[in-house]
């Protein structure tokens, strides 16, 4: 499977022949990947596919790099022709499918991943989370934490929020859900409108923007409950446009593209966080120097202890009856039904509270930003929370904090190569999925055992049919 | 024949023009180990899955005797079909594999642990209440698990378990919601000859425990051997019914079994057994 990955577009007819009839030589305990070719000689079947696939991206690469239209300084367009980079091109194709096909024929056996080896990763993992979550909560204090690394922090942390919301749809009831942001989008405005109309504070406001987006992702879930897979997600989809759309159009409402701006900021026990100081303010009251700093460290530790309170709410359902019937659900749905389980009631649980954390994340993300545009809400986030949940690992924890801070932080990180980031950052999402199909953190743990607890090895466990 | 606790009357199922199910009627008497036969396609699954609430009935009704009483199942959403006493196995398993046989047995006892919850607030703060409940819940799926000889596999995954250790841990998970009417969808399939006399006698025993049992079933050393009563289904009619002695020298199920006698094609001594 991997090989298709990687070998991309440029495979043509050679590979389909690799992939599709059983290589004379393979054994039984290798998993995959082409023989060592028995009947040709290796090298001639190495260079013939490479010669396919030099072929192929010639048909590829003359249209898209070899002709170039240029504006000519009459104004007019001319065509340049730039071949000398189109064999550039093809060469390295070449070369690389052929050290791919070689590199292929030669490499040891792979061996299965042991009950050992899974054992120590296990192990491993038991230090990561605590040793991640230490680094959280001294981050602002550590010595060179510059306001950047507060802001990316909290940016990280959004997302590991959201990402832990939707793993409770996806991860765990087996719902794909491609429209959650439309819940972030709820919970945002709900804020936004009732603070700015109402002058309600920051801390009643949270809980009303949360029961706001459960409430809508009941009202979604009604029409999804007979759907499965595809049709699930295009349904789910599409919900997330409608909102984003409303949000544009009801320009009395939510003052259309223009958004809402002058959200308050939210107040540390009725205590503000002004610039200059003064009297009711945070540095006022403890005596401190004024300093914008502070309300950024406010906001870090106020978005850790939301997501950690979604962590802690999911970790608990999880061993209740609700959690497992979640899980039951994504294994088998006819089941869960001949053992009584009430199907309806519990999808909609699952679309509820996972919208629920999502909301409470939309509405810490207004106070943050003091202000919201439907831009902030299109499909391209729900797609990133969506692989992060799916690159840490469906119903993993753990995968999910580690694939936030992966790619979003990665994508910081990556900064200095402009736009050439999407491209590694794409590279990178395509090596975590070949290296580990079923996410960064593939195992489960049970919710309850009778002697110690094992986890379960990811091909066990189903993936949900919507 | 002591009191029915599943009445059948006058069950049609129709699938567009296809009448899959054809005025069936029949009981099944409390205590009883009740099979149902017939050739492929006679029906069988259909009428179980009109008992169980995975289809709604054409015309007719399926009345249970439960522990409330009776209930009409044939107008009863599926899910309160197994609150009312009604469980049932599948006939290619639907195991949650991805979760241990210790968290299916749990599941099975969905609702009468969410109950306990206090919609789930009192259980997401560790209330005595839902403690005291998931003990229980523990040891009813511990007494299943020792029945179906499991309990030493009970932390393991429920699909890496052997294909005759899963239909056992079937059977156990349709026997945690505590029903009145267990229905097993072929449960010796695919069985050897020493699984299914140990199936056999696990069958006994859940009789004896006082739980009713209704059974589909092709092999008919089984059938024969535990069933109290069986009701023979052929293009879905309901073709004979009887004791399996009656069933056994039916002129009309060794027909349906090996072809009309019209063709006086050899009259093999073999009765419905020789169907197996």
């Amino acid at each position: 499977m991997s090989d298709s990955v990687l070998g991309g577009p440029h495979e043509g007819g050679a590979a389909r022949s690799d992939d599709g009839v059983p290589a004379p030589g393979q054994t039984g305990g290798i998993p995959r990947g082409p023989a060592p070719a028995a009947p040709r000689p290796p090298i001639a079947h190495a260079l013939r596919d490479a010669v396919m696939a030099a072929l192929v991206s010639v048909v590829l690469f003359v249209p898209l790099v070899g002709l170039r239209t240029d504006v000519s300084p009459g104004s007019g367009l001319i065509i340049r022709t730039r071949w000398a980079d189109v064999a550039i091109l093809v060469g390295l194709v070449f070369a690389g499918r052929l050290l791919l096909n070689l590199w292929q024929d030669h490499r040891p056996a792979r061996t299965a991943p042991t009950a050992r080896r899974t054992e120590v990763l296990r192990r491993i993992g038991t230090f990561v989370a605590p040793l991640l979550l230490g680094f959280a909560v001294v981050l602002p204090f550590l010595p060179g934490t510059s306001r950047y690394v507060l802001d990316l922090g909290i940016l990280v942390l959004t997302y590991v929020m959201l990402g832990w919301g939707l793993n409770i749809v996806v991860g765990l009831a087996g719902l794909l859900d491609l429209g959650y942001v439309a819940f972030y989008a709820v919970g945002a405005y709900a804020y936004a409108l009732l603070s700015t109309n109402y002058g309600l504070s920051f801390w009643i406001c949270l809980p009303l923007a949360g029961i706001m987006a459960a409430f809508w992702g009941v009202l979604l879930g009604f029409p999804v409950l007979r759907l499965r897979g595809d049709y699930l997600a295009i349904v789910t989809l599409a919900f997330g446009e409608i909102i984003r759309v409303v949000l544009i159009n009801w320009v009395s409402l939510t003052g259309g593209p223009n958004g809402i701006s002058g959200i308050p900021r939210p107040s540390f026990f009725g205590l503000s966080f002004s610039a200059g100081g003064g009297p009711g303010s945070f540095s006022d009251f403890f005596g401190l120097e004024p300093s914008p700093t502070h309300r950024v460290v406010f906001l870090y530790y106020l978005i850790l202890a939301l997501a950690l309170l979604t962590n802690w709410v999911t970790l608990r359902l999880r061993r209740q009856p609700l959690g497992r019937a979640w899980e039951a659900l994504r294994e088998d749905e006819i089941a869960c039904r001949a053992l009584g389980i009430n199907v309806t009631n519990t999808k909609l649980t699952a679309f509820a509270i996972g919208a629920m954390f999502g909301g409470f994340a939309g509405a810490f993300f207004a106070t943050r930003q003091a202000f919201v545009s439907p831009e902030s809400f299109t499909f391209i986030e729900s797609a990133i929370i969506l692989a992060i949940v799916v690159l840490g690992g469906l119903g993993s924890q753990l995968g999910v904090a580690l694939a936030a801070l992966v790619m979003i932080g990665g994508f910081e990180a990556f900064r200095d190569l402009e736009e050439y980031r999407m491209l590694v950052f794409g590279g990178a999402m395509v090596a975590i999925m070949v290296w580990r199909p079923r996410g960064l953190v593939s195992t489960r743990t049970p919710s309850i055992a009778l002697g110690k607890r094992r986890a379960i090895s990811g091909d066990l466990v189903g993936e949900g049919h919507g | 024949m002591s009191a029915p606790i599943l009445q059948v009357r006058e069950l049609v199922m129709r699938f567009g023009g296809l009448t899959a199910v054809n005025h069936v009627s029949f009981e099944a008497a409390r205590g009883d180990i009740t099979a149902v036969i017939g050739p492929n396609g006679a029906g069988k699954t259909t009428v179980f899955n009109l008992i169980t609430g995975f289809y709604t009935p054409s015309e007719g009704e399926i009345i249970l005797h439960g522990r409330e009483g009776e209930r009409g199942l044939h107008a009863t959403p599926g899910h309160r079909i197994a609150r009312a006493g009604v469980a049932r196995t599948f006939q290619n398993i639907r195991l949650f594999g991805g979760m241990t046989v210790l968290e299916n047995l749990l599941v099975a006892q969905h609702n009468r642990l969410q109950a306990a919850t206090g919609f789930g607030i009192g259980a997401v703060l560790g209330l005595g209440g839902y403690r005291a409940a998931e003990r229980a819940a523990i040891e009813r799926a511990k007494h299943w698990l020792g029945a179906t000889d499991l309990l030493d596999r009970a932390d393991d995954p429920a699909g890496a378990l052997p294909y005759g250790a899963q239909r056992r841990l079937e059977i156990a998970r349709a026997m945690c919601t505590d029903p009145v009417l267990l229905c097993l969808d072929e449960p010796a399939a695919g069985l050897n000859p020493r699984e299914s006399e140990e199936l056999a006698a696990l069958i006994r025993l859940i009789r004896d425990g006082g739980c009713s049992i209704l059974l589909i079933e092709h092999d008919m050393g089984v059938v024969m051997n535990i069933s109290d009563h069986i009701v023979v289904l052929d293009h879905g009619k309901k073709i004979a019914d009887g004791t399996p002695a009656q069933i056994r020298s039916d002129e009309a199920v060794i027909a349906a079994y090996l072809g009309t006698g019209d063709d006086d094609e050899e009259p093999s001594p073999a009765t419905a057994e020789g169907a197996a």
